[in-house]
Formats: C-alpha cells, sequence, structure tokens
C-alpha cells in the first residue's frame, strides 16, 4: 500500500528525514512512534502530498506521491497533526464540502457524510458549528473528514493528543476498528497507544527509521525474550551453580532479598519457558519458591533502549 | 470542473457567513453614500455637462474604496488558511493547483462586485429624480462598469498574490495596501509628467490610474488601459499560481 524508499527531506541546514524506507501491506494498522522532531510528522506530510521529499521516492496505491499526485491523494483521507478546521461551518456542512471536494457525487456525498458521522459518533451534531465544539467531538471531525471517501490509506497525525481519557478511548476504538478495510498509519509519541492499536510499530528518532516490527517481535529482537524472575529460599552457592548447568539459562543474576531468600533473574535461550524447569527443580531440592514470574519488556523499555544512545549522544 | 464550484461556493459563503463580509459591505454602502451625497450637491451647485459618473470617479471616496477593499477582501484567501492550518487539509485533497486560485479569485471578484452593488440604487435615483435626460447614460455608465471591474480585477489579483506569499493575514493585507499606496503614487506623478511622444510617456501612461479611470467614466474605452489591465491581473494570477505551487517544488 505504502512503499517508502530512501526518503530524504532537508530543511534549509537540516535534515528532518534522513534517508528512510519502509512498505506497509494493504490492510495493516502501523503505528510511528518517536520523541518530537523525530521527523514523523514531516514524514506523513510527504505520504499525504502536502510536501515534496528532497529524495527518493513514495508510491501509495502503486502511484507516485510526486508524479500522480492527485491520483495518490484520491486514496487518501489525511488528518493533520492539531486537525485544523473551518471554525465557522456546521459539521454536516463541513463534512459534505470535504466528500464533494474529493470528488463525490452529490447523492453518494449524502450517503457517505450519514455514515461517516454515524461511524464517528457524530450523528446528533450535525447542525453544530464546528468552532463551538469540544476538543473531542473536533477530533472526531477530523477522523470523519478522513475517512468520508472511503480512502484505502488513512493517515493520522497524533489523532489523540489533548483529548481526556474517555475521548482517547473512542478514538482508538475508532481507529482499531479501521483495520481490514483501511491501511493505517498512525503517529504518536504515546506508547501504550501504539502497543494497543497497531499491529506493527515504526520507531523514529532524529529523521532515521531505527527499529519496524510487530511490537511481540521487537521485545525478542531487543530484550531477548522475556526475563524470568524466580524468588527461592537455597543457599546461594547452589543456587548460582543449578543455573550455571541449565544449558536453557543464558544469563542470570542472584541477588539477596533479604531473610533466606535469593531473587534470580534469568534470561532463557532463544525465548524458552524456564518456569516449569524451575519449578521442577526447586521441588527436588526442597527449596522454598515463593515467586516465579515472567516480565514483559513494554515498548517503552524497547523505545528508551532503541533511542537511548542517541539521546546521550546528542546531550 | 465541479471541484471548481465546490471551492467557490464555500469561499464565498465564508464571506457572507462571516461578520467580515457584512462590515465591509456596510464601510462599502456608507463610502458610496457619502460619495453620492457629494455627487447630489456637486450637481445642484454646477450643472456644467460632465457626465455623473465622472463627478462619482473623481470623488475621493471612490478612491478610497479601491484603495482600501482589495486587501481587506484578498487578506484571508490563502494567509488565513495558511496560520490556521486548513490550507493543508484543502491541499492535500484530490484538487489541482489552478482550481485553488481561480475559485479564490473568483470569490474574492463577486464579492467585490456584490459590494457595489448599493452604488447602482444611487445611480437609479439619480436617473428617477433628474430631468436630465443625459444625467446618466449608457455609454458612461457602462464605462464605469468596467472601470470598477478592471480596477477591480488589478487590484484583488495582486491581493491575491500578497496573500499567497504571507503566513498571516495582516502581512498579506499591508503587503497589497502597500501595492495600492504605490500604484497611486505612481499614477499621481506620472499625472504631473508632460505627455510627450516618447515610447517613455507613453508606456509610463499605461500606470495613470486616474486618467484611465476618467476616461471610462466618460465613456471612452481606451484599448491600451484595457489591455493593461487584463493582463496585469493575469501575469498577478499566474504569479499566484506559481506561488502555490513551489510548494510541491523540490
Amino acid at each position: 500500500m505504502i512503499e517508502v524508499s530512501n526518503l530524504t527531506k532537508r530543511y534549509a541546514g537540516r535534515t528532518a528525514v534522513d534517508d528512510i524506507s519502509f512498505t506497509v501491506a494493504r490492510g495493516e494498522i502501523v503505528g510511528l512512534l518517536g520523541p518530537n522532531g523525530a521527523g514523523k510528522s514531516t514524514t506523513m506530510r510527504i505520504l499525504a502530498g502536502f510536501l515534496p521529499a528532497s529524495n527518493g521516492t513514495v508510491r501509495v496505491a502503486g502511484f507516485d506521491i510526486f508524479h500522480d499526485s492527485e491520483e495518490a491523494r484520491r486514496r487518501i483521507g489525511y488528518m493533520p497533526e492539531n486537525n485544523p478546521l473551518y471554525p465557522e461551518m456546521r459539521v454536516r456542512e463541513y463534512l459534505k464540502f470535504r466528500a464533494r471536494l474529493k470528488g463525490l457525487g452529490w447523492r453518494h456525498s449524502r450517503e457517505r457524510v450519514t455514515t461517516v458521522m454515524e461511524q464517528c459518533g457524530l450523528a446528533d451534531m450535525g447542525r453544530r458549528v464546528i468552532g463551538q465544539l469540544s476538543k473531542g467531538y473536533r477530533q472526531r471531525v477530523g477522523l470523519a473528514d478522513a475517512l468520508v471517501h472511503e480512502p484505502e490509506l488513512v493517515i493520522l497525525d497524533e489523532p489523540t493528543i489533548g483529548l481526556d481519557p474517555h475521548q482517547i478511548r473512542a478514538v482508538r476504538a475508532l481507529i482499531k476498528s479501521l483495520a481490514g478495510k483501511h491501511t493505517v498509519l498512525n503517529s504518536t509519541h504515546i506508547l501504550p497507544e501504539v502497543e494497543m492499536m497497531c499491529g506493527r510499530v515504526l520507531i523514529m528518532f532524529n529523521g532515521r527509521v531505527l527499529a519496524s516490527d510487530t511490537p511481540e517481535n521487537l521485545q525478542h529482537r531487543i530484550a531477548g525474550g522475556n526475563q524470568i524472575v524466580a524468588e527461592i529460599a537455597a543457599p546461594e552457592a547452589a543456587l548460582n551453580a543449578a543455573w550455571e548447568n541449565l544449558a536453557e539459562v543464558e544469563h542470570f543474576d542472584v541477588s539477596a532479598t533479604g531473610g533466606d531468600f535469593f531473587r534470580c533473574a534469568l534470561t532463557p535461550r532463544d525465548g524458552f519457558d524456564l518456569r516449569p524447569v524451575i519449578f521442577a527443580l526447586a521441588c527436588k531440592n526442597g527449596w522454598g519458591l515463593r515467586e516465579l514470574t515472567r516480565s514483559h519488556y513494554s515498548l517503552e523499555d524497547i523505545y528508551v533502549q532503541v533511542t537511548k544512545p542517541k539521546t546521550e549522544d546528542q546531550e | 470542473m465541479s471541484v471548481f464550484f465546490v471551492l467557490l461556493r464555500r469561499e464565498l459563503a465564508s464571506y457572507f457567513f462571516s461578520l467580515t463580509g457584512y462590515v465591509v459591505i456596510a464601510a462599502i454602502t456608507f463610502l458610496t453614500g457619502a460619495a453620492f451625497e457629494q455627487l447630489i450637491s456637486g450637481l445642484v451647485s454646477d450643472s456644467s455637462a460632465v457626465p455623473l459618473t465622472q463627478i462619482f470617479f473623481m470623488s475621493f471616496y471612490f478612491w478610497m474604496i479601491l484603495l482600501l477593499t482589495p486587501p481587506v477582501i484578498t487578506m484571508r484567501l490563502f494567509a488565513l488558511e495558511k496560520s490556521s492550518g486548513t490550507y493543508e487539509t484543502l491541499m492535500t485533497a484530490p484538487v489541482g493547483d489552478l482550481e485553488v486560485v481561480a475559485a479564490k479569485f473568483a470569490a474574492a471578484f463577486l464579492f467585490y462586485l456584490t459590494m457595489w452593488l448599493p452604488l447602482l440604487a444611487g445611480l437609479f435615483l439619480v436617473a428617477h429624480f433628474t430631468n436630465e435626460a443625459g444625467a446618466l447614460d449608457l455609454g458612461t455608465l457602462g464605462g464605469m462598469v468596467l472601470g470598477i471591474v478592471l480596477a477591480g480585477g488589478f487590484f484583488l489579483s495582486f491581493g491575491c498574490l500578497a496573500s499567497a506569499v504571507s503566513h498571516t493575514q495582516m502581512v498579506a493585507a499591508m503587503f497589497s495596501l502597500a501595492f495600492g499606496i504605490v500604484q497611486f503614487t505612481v499614477a499621481y506623478w506620472v499625472k504631473s509628467l508632460p505627455l510627450t511622444d516618447t515610447w517613455q510617456s507613453q508606456l509610463w501612461s499605461c500606470l495613470n490610474l486616474f486618467d484611465q479611470i476618467t476616461d471610462f467614466s466618460r465613456g471612452t474605452v481606451d484599448t491600451r488601459a484595457l489591455i493593461f489591465y487584463l493582463s496585469a491581473t493575469f501575469l498577478f494570477l499566474f504569479l499566484t499560481l506559481r506561488v502555490v505551487e513551489i510548494r510541491r517544488w523540490k
């Protein structure tokens, strides 16, 4: 659906996007994640056909965004950062205007506006003036605008920014419901949001894509699988010897927690599940076992890990 | 083509659904009213054979309208969209740059023409109550309308360009107002030059706004002025289109 190759965007004296390449398949929901100033918005503006690239090519649904711009834009629903709208217009009037602008006929635009208004929870808001709507509703109007012409690709730049928790949930649910029918590229710097909504994550930093994978695969790749934590009452030397003898343990760390118990943090080899083995070992040796958990690396840990060395360099 | 009409409709609606539109119309009605009053008193005190339209065109109020309204009408066209961010949603919709420029200029121009309607009422009032058959004649009226249309197109097209290169309405208004003032100053200066047959003198006379409009108001259509205004209008609109396109250049 999206093919980006060697995309570079330079502003005077600054490279905002630095030679990035990625592809997004039809029906995927992809999260573009990165701190402020990472180049997310610039990338999205280029994909939406608003800015030209300094170098590289972008194809959307097979159309070059620079050479076949109008055809490509016909297939894109784009909601920019801060969701700009015409405040003097009424909701229905605005959506109708946008639908007609995107090439829908008079009758078809009426049907589509009704459909997207229902889909975005705006059914009773048609007569309201946009300037008087709450931020949550304005955001929904922006989403409805992006969806009104049934685009193959929906690009949303920080769709949940500035909303309260209830509104954030509603918008997330709406975006999730688009999976399958539309391809969605959505940017954010809120980590849990990507974990919840997106099938794949692109982590951007300083204009480069540092990682691109599913949240699960990223966990495996970067943290080497999950860590097992066990608290066991046993002599420290016996514990150290036991972990050294276990071939499935790649790395271990034993520390005292007070009393007879020791906290063992074990990294398994190739994502092996160590828990049954540890339980069996404790039973065999008559050791007391009071905790046995598998800790998940959150996207936040991965994100910090991926972007950390460069942040420190910069500072 | 349908995109052009969709955009035109929205642009026109934004004039008529906003306070600014009505403030402009009210101000113009006041100024044309003042010009009308001056015209009537001029007619009463001096019954010379100067056409009515010429008295109107030579009044201070007419020039004030011509100088002040184009910046106010055109300042929002592109600059407001840029400062509010809606320019991004507009230009990422499948619309052509030419359609956007044409629709915005057409809307400004139609609003400009609407704004002059109270003047017609004034003129017909004179025609109704005057005894002189020659006070209002179709030739001079036509010339007047042509003058208003041409000069309006000229200043509005520059206003479009000013709005397209600016990021705030205020800058756009200042820019096109400055252009108007320069144009008026040059016209004033050219008017004071002795008229000779040299090509320089002929060229400068193209910029003599005052005499051109006086000609129109007498019912004389000078093709040089006609060509000058039309080509300048198209030049400014072409430059506006280029400015809109620059964004897409690598």
